[in-house]
């Protein structure tokens, strides 16, 4: 009934027209940023670029992939996040897997668990790792960047309870069969979690694409910067010391147009997984928070 | 099952029909080797990467020589008294404080209010589009999201523009004066993370049972009577869940939102404890000191997550595990 009152119809249409504009708040500098690096130059530099670029043309983006720098930053980008979703992927889905299984036969699940969840709670810092790092002889590697926070500790908990959640009658048919647990997993749990694997899958490598600090902290040498970690030196802290450019290439990579189409080429990964992200995530959070 | 259970004694070649299934699947689930396999590599990694940082948490003792490694000279704890003692990490201590417990509250406050204004919306269309818009910041890095801020709050970048021309204000320097600077941190945290921040009250609204506002419009109670007498109460448990456990960020301000966004003019309002580490330690090779400034936040994080937790499931009944 209340939804007949004047009162309420009229908080309604302030609602939308607020509910409207936080959205809108919430992609405009993304769409602002796109309109620069689709502007030409001189319009850019003058600040008339709002929403919808000036004098259309393509020169940022041409300029950005004939920059080898960009490209082997982003060729690293594309590696790690393979690379470090395969090894996580592999590794928490075995691991979620064993301690899926019930206590009174798998008696040290519990010794493992708090063995991971301690993890969670307690860490070395920055330094301790860098030293480790350092020590193993592993600056400047791409193990670096994929090793270190290859076990997700809150997904593979994640992994477990869904694990947990399949009937035990589809094991007990599988062992039937002769299967041990190896071909179970693989046979039977992996297809029928294929949601949540997707889902933390994409999670990771969003993750991966992202991380920048491990690269700026392991890696000593420019040119092995991921893309995220690349575009933090030239964009953010306009660090140009390390890639020693000549005039002309500084003047590239400092132009508006080409900053804006380099965080724009940035962004891109995880604008074309989100669609398919969003549709998992609520989902995702609602089973990892509420428990029965 | 009969038949299944001949086959298997058949297949496996076991004369005792009865208890031979039984027990050879109990075997199954007692063979727990292949368990242990499967857990190795994350053991492994674990330990490696999680566990042995943690006995390198020792220099925080020692002075710390890369040349020495753990071989240096122990000093006690004289790093923790020089870290309150020195007025730079002293300043650090409080700005981290603030800027974190700022955007805890605005974290909590905003979010519930959003997710309150987004139940109220009856064109379903309507309220997905808003849900797929808001959520989007929180999944790009602040690499990104900063080289965006930096453009659009620069002194002649958009922002400013459009404050200068609709409203005649002076350029301000979001980024560039340290009062404000802490402004812009709280609000473009929020902005990134409120959308995503919704999800859970959403959750537990859809979980409110409609009877509630049934009776509740019998009785002729008007939507924000309902609001204030159903909803708010309902969503209370939830909000203390999420209040409490964020008690453990107290000293995380978001190392990779203020690294960059940050610039030495706002050393003294804007530096927060995580990017204070990486630069004496990482730059300026003070490891054993910025070891110290962290072990010092990594214990007043953890004190409070007991606290928190403690606290979640005496208000809430919130556990866990």
């Amino acid at each position: 009934m209340y939804h007949k009152t004047v009162g309420y119809k009229m908080f309604s249409v302030l609602n939308y027209f607020i509910l409207a504009a936080a959205g809108l708040l919430c992609v405009l500098p993304i769409v602002h940023i796109l309109a620069i690096s689709f502007s030409a130059s001189a319009p850019a530099n003058a600040h008339l670029v709002g929403l919808w670029p000036v004098d259309f043309n393509l020169e940022s983006y041409t300029k950005t992939m004939n920059n080898p720098n960009f490209l082997r930053a982003f060729w690293i980008a594309i590696g790690r996040t393979l690379l470090g979703t395969f090894i996580t992927m592999s590794v928490i889905t075995l691991a979620g897997y064993a301690l899926s299984k019930d206590t009174s036969f798998f008696k040290s699940r519990t010794k493992y668990a708090w063995y991971f969840v301690f993890t969670m709670l307690f860490n070395g810092g920055i330094i301790p790792s860098y030293i480790l790092i350092r020590e193993l002889h592993m600056m400047n590697t791409i193990w670096a960047l994929v090793l270190p926070g290859a076990v997700s500790v809150f997904n593979m908990i994640l992994l477990m309870n869904f694990f947990r959640a399949t009937p035990k009658e589809l094991e007990e048919a599988a062992f039937i069969d002769g299967a041990g647990h190896f071909s179970i997993l693989f046979k039977v749990y992996m297809p029928l979690a294929m949601p949540a694997i997707a889902t933390i899958s994409l999670f990771t490598i969003v993750g991966n694409w992202n991380a920048w600090f491990d690269g700026l902290l392991y890696m000593t040498d420019y040119r092995k910067y991921p893309l995220a970690t690349f575009l933090q030196t030239i964009i953010v802290q306009q660090d140009f010391s390390k890639l020693n450019p000549d005039v002309n290439e500084l003047k590239n990579i400092s132009q508006r147009t080409v900053k804006a189409a380099q965080i724009f080429i940035g962004i891109i990964p995880v604008l074309v997984i989100y669609p398919y992200l969003q549709k998992y995530f609520v989902k995702g959070i609602v089973l990892g928070a509420v428990k029965e | 099952m009969e038949t299944t259970v001949k086959e298997t004694s058949v297949k496996q070649g076991h004369g005792r029909q009865d208890s031979a299934w039984s027990k050879g699947w109990k075997g199954f689930l007692r063979r727990t080797w292949p368990l242990h396999l499967m857990l190795l590599p994350a053991v492994l990694i674990q330990l490696v990467f999680a566990y042995v940082p943690l006995g390198g948490l020792i220099i925080a003792f020692q002075d710390y020589k890369p040349q020495l490694r753990f071989g240096s000279p122990w000093v006690g704890l004289d790093h923790f008294k020089f870290m309150f003692e020195y007025p730079d990490s002293k300043q650090v201590i409080i700005n981290t404080a603030l800027i974190a417990g700022l955007k805890m509250i605005f974290n909590i406050v905003v979010p519930f209010s959003f997710a309150l204004l987004l139940n109220e919306v009856r064109i379903n269309p309507f309220k997905r589009t808003v849900q797929t818009l808001v959520y989007l910041p929180y999944f790009i890095s602040w690499v990104f999201l900063g080289g965006i801020l930096n453009d659009m709050l620069s002194s002649d970048g958009i922002v400013n523009t459009l404050l200068h021309n609709w409203f005649g204000i002076e350029s301000i320097l979001f980024l560039g004066d340290g009062d404000w600077f802490r402004f812009t941190v709280i609000l473009s945290d929020v902005w990134q993370q409120f959308g995503f921040g919704t999800i859970v009250y959403l959750a537990a609204l859809a979980g409110i049972n409609p009877a509630l506002y049934e009776a509740a419009e019998v009785d002729g109670a008007n939507r924000w009577k309902q609001t204030i007498n159903i909803t708010i109460p309902s969503l209370v448990p939830i909000v203390i869940v999420v209040g409490t456990l964020a008690l453990g960020n107290i000293l995380n301000a978001g190392f990779d939102q203020i690294f960059n966004l940050y610039t030495p003019l706002v050393y003294d309002k804007g530096d927060i404890i995580d990017t204070f580490v990486y630069r004496t330690g990482i730059l300026n090779g003070q490891y054993s000191f910025s070891t110290a400034v962290g072990i010092f936040k990594s214990l007043v994080g953890f004190c409070l997550i007991v606290v928190g937790y403690r606290l979640a499931y005496k208000l809430a009944d919130y556990k866990i595990f």
